[in-house]
This record gives C-alpha cells, sequence and structure tokens, in this order.
C-alpha cells in the first residue's frame, strides 16, 4: 500500500503579469489572458537554483507531513530545466537536506515528471519508505522573447508530495503511464538554446490522449468520472483543461486550477495544484482523486488515490 | 449529404466561422481553427463519417482546408 501523506509547494515572489509579457513579446494582454488563461506567472532571481527551489517546497512537504528529512527514504526530483546535464538537483537537494546516504534520483521528464514521480513513489514506497516527489522549474531562463507564443505560457515554482508506505490521507490506488517517442521533438529542450514547442502539435495529442489516459485508469478501478472529488492536472492552459473536462463529461468545477497565478510551470505544476488544493480542502477525503499529466517525450498518465 | 457538406457542417459546428471557406483556403489562417478547435474538428469528422482518426494521423496540415480534410477521408474509405 501506498499514501499520500502530504504536498507542499513555494513560488518565488517577483510577479510578471501579462502587460509586461505584452511590452516584451508584443502579443496583447488581454489576448495572452484569452488564450491562455494566464494573467500573471512568477519568476525567480538570478543566484537561485532549482534544487533551491525544490528545497523550499520539499521543506514545506515535510513541515506538513509531520516528519524530518532523515526519515525519508527515497527522493525522486522532475526538472526539465535543471543547470546541468548531470548531476541532477536530486543529488544537490538531498545534501541540502542533510542526507548524505539516501538515494535521490532525477526524473528530467517535462511537464509530467512529477505525475510519473508520484506513480513511481507509489510502487517504491514499499521497499523504501517514505518517498519524497519533488519537482522544481526555472522556466524563465528557457524561454526566449523571439517565441512569444512560448514565452508567455511559462512560470517557475515548486512543488512537493511525500508518498508514505504506512499513512497518509488517501490510498495510491493505481497508475496509468505512457510513451509515444514519435513526438520527442514536438517538445524540446536542446542542451544550448531555448525551449522549441510546436503547441498545435501538442495540444492536439494531449487534448485525446490525457481523457483517454483517465478513463483508461477509471474504468479499471469501476470509478465513474463524476464520482471523482477532484481531477488534479498539469497546469498548461485553462483551455486544455477545460476540454479534458468537456472530453469526460464532468465539470470543469472539478479541476483544480491555479494556472491564472503562476502560468505553466512545468512539471512542478500539478504538485503546486496539489499542495494549494490540499489546503483548500483538508483532508478528509471523501472522494477519489485523480492526477493527470502530458509532456515532453510525449510522456502522459494518470494517477488515482481513493479516500482511506 | 456529400461529403463537402459534411465536412463543412463539422466545421461550422466547431467554428465560429460565418460563410462556407472556399476548398482551398486556409482554416488556420482565417482562423476558423486553431489549436483548441482542431481536436474538437477531428472529434466531429470521426463522428459524422463513423471512422476512427488515429493519434498518429493528427498533423495541423492534413487538415488545414476542406479539400485536405476531404482527400484525407477518402484516403481512409470514409
Amino acid at each position: 500500500m501506498a499514501y499520500l501523506r502530504a504536498f507542499g509547494s513555494f513560488v518565488p515572489e517577483r510577479r510578471v503579469g501579462n502587460l509586461e509579457l505584452a511590452t516584451r513579446t508584443g502579443r496583447d494582454a488581454a489576448t495572452i489572458e484569452k488564450t491562455t488563461g494566464i494573467r500573471e506567472r512568477r519568476y525567480v532571481g538570478d543566484r537561485v537554483s532549482v534544487a533551491d527551489l525544490g528545497l523550499l517546497a520539499a521543506n514545506d512537504c515535510l513541515l506538513k507531513a509531520d516528519i524530518t528529512a532523515s526519515e525519508v527514504g527515497l527522493i525522486l526530483f522532475s526538472s526539465g530545466s535543471a543547470e546541468r546535464c548531470f548531476p541532477g538537483p536530486a543529488s544537490t537537494l538531498a545534501a541540502k537536506l542533510g542526507l548524505e546516504a539516501t538515494p535521490a534520483l532525477d526524473l528530467p521528464v517535462a511537464s509530467a515528471g512529477s505525475l510519473i514521480g508520484i506513480a513511481l513513489a507509489a510502487d517504491l514506497s514499499a521497499r523504501y519508505g517514505n518517498v519524497l516527489v519533488v519537482a522544481a522549474e526555472i522556466m524563465s531562463r528557457r524561454i526566449t522573447d523571439n517565441d512569444p507564443d512560448t514565452a508567455i505560457l511559462f512560470g517557475d515554482g515548486a512543488g512537493a508530495a511525500l508518498v508514505s508506505h504506512e499513512t497518509g490521507f488517501a490510498r495510491i490506488a493505481d497508475t496509468a503511464l505512457f510513451t509515444d517517442g514519435n513526438y520527442a521533438e514536438s517538445l524540446q529542450l536542446p542542451h544550448s538554446g531555448d525551449i522549441q514547442m510546436k503547441g498545435l502539435e501538442v495540444i492536439m495529442q494531449a487534448s485525446r490522449k490525457i481523457p483517454r489516459a483517465i478513463t483508461t485508469l477509471l474504468e479499471r478501478n469501476s470509478v465513474a468520472a463524476p464520482e471523482v472529488g477532484v481531477y488534479l492536472m498539469h497546469q498548461a492552459n485553462v483551455n486544455l483543461i477545460r476540454k479534458v473536462a468537456n472530453a469526460l463529461a464532468v465539470p470543469e468545477q472539478k479541476f483544480f486550477c491555479n494556472i491564472e497565478h503562476y502560468g505553466n510551470t512545468s512539471s512542478a505544476s500539478l504538485l503546486i495544484a496539489a499542495s494549494e488544493w490540499s489546503i483548500a480542502s483538508p483532508p478528509p477525503v471523501t472522494a477519489p482523486i485523480v492526477f493527470a499529466a502530458f509532456g515532453a517525450g510525449f510522456n502522459w498518465g494518470a494517477v488515482l488515490a481513493l479516500p482511506v | 449529404m456529400s461529403k463537402q457538406a459534411g465536412i463543412l457542417k463539422v466545421i461550422h459546428t466547431v467554428s465560429e466561422l460565418k460563410v462556407d471557406p472556399a476548398p482551398e483556403e486556409s482554416l488556420f489562417d482565417s482562423g476558423a481553427l486553431d489549436s483548441f478547435t482542431l481536436p474538437d474538428l477531428v472529434t466531429g469528422l470521426e463522428q459524422e463519417f463513423n471512422l476512427t482518426i488515429p493519434d498518429s494521423d493528427l498533423v495541423p496540415e492534413r487538415f488545414d482546408t476542406v479539400a485536405k480534410i476531404e482527400a484525407y477521408l477518402n484516403s481512409r474509405g470514409a
């Protein structure tokens, strides 16, 4: 058995509104909001690293779980925007937490990495005990104003989840992960350069693959889509979230949405959303929770958690 | 109903286009389609012509004009 025990998050203070981006990119501020649902996003300062951001979210999560870092048996760190090819931020985070021998692994999967982290943690917690899943992204350093369609979307932030083998507010009942590498070039970040995204291709595939993954998971567990209490999804675009809700024939209000405040924080967005949802809707959990994400690779999938 | 009429019916269902686009007119350039209406168009075509369009066929250029959509549907035996 694996349980969701706590979430945590951190977003930087600096707010970047659509007017600032309009000045930089030439895009109309009102159009940015209409086409993305984003009103502002957060940017970190120059000296902050991905591991720094992750540490703040991790500490928030550990505090809420009421455990110390020494009780963590495994760290899974998702980031597609880390500063180095290797080592990734996982080992740095472990060191910052004061851990000198705890395994810490990187998941360099933009957008979907935190979902993959939760899914892996669900299976690995039997061996490692408390698994700390962290996702941190500094996307503001990976965009260029010469590509306005992409630049307007992204922000910085970090989220964390603690998956425990012992106790929690919801049991992770099932996971469904998928990969199709035929779309590897549709969303990529080369070693040198900025993020490259074929938005049309991403949206087309995501709008069909995400509902299919969720439906597969729900049917496998005999849960009807309307029975789900909350859908926590990667915050890529409010219109994509609405499209998924529509495909599942559930009210969009069932999808927790905070993209207007933070933009797309890539793999961090799912856990930031989960953290804010858990504060707004504190335990006990009384209905199923569905997590879903789609990202570079393409990698996508869903996770189902049930009340305990 | 002819194939083009069925295609136009779907286009009008998923877009805010007031008039029928010319067969070779780009649906993206005219604003009839964008990244969010294109998936709806594909779903509408699946329902209208009773076929399943695989994800691997979701190439925007394939659905850019009425003529291209018709050619694609013909290639699928619809």
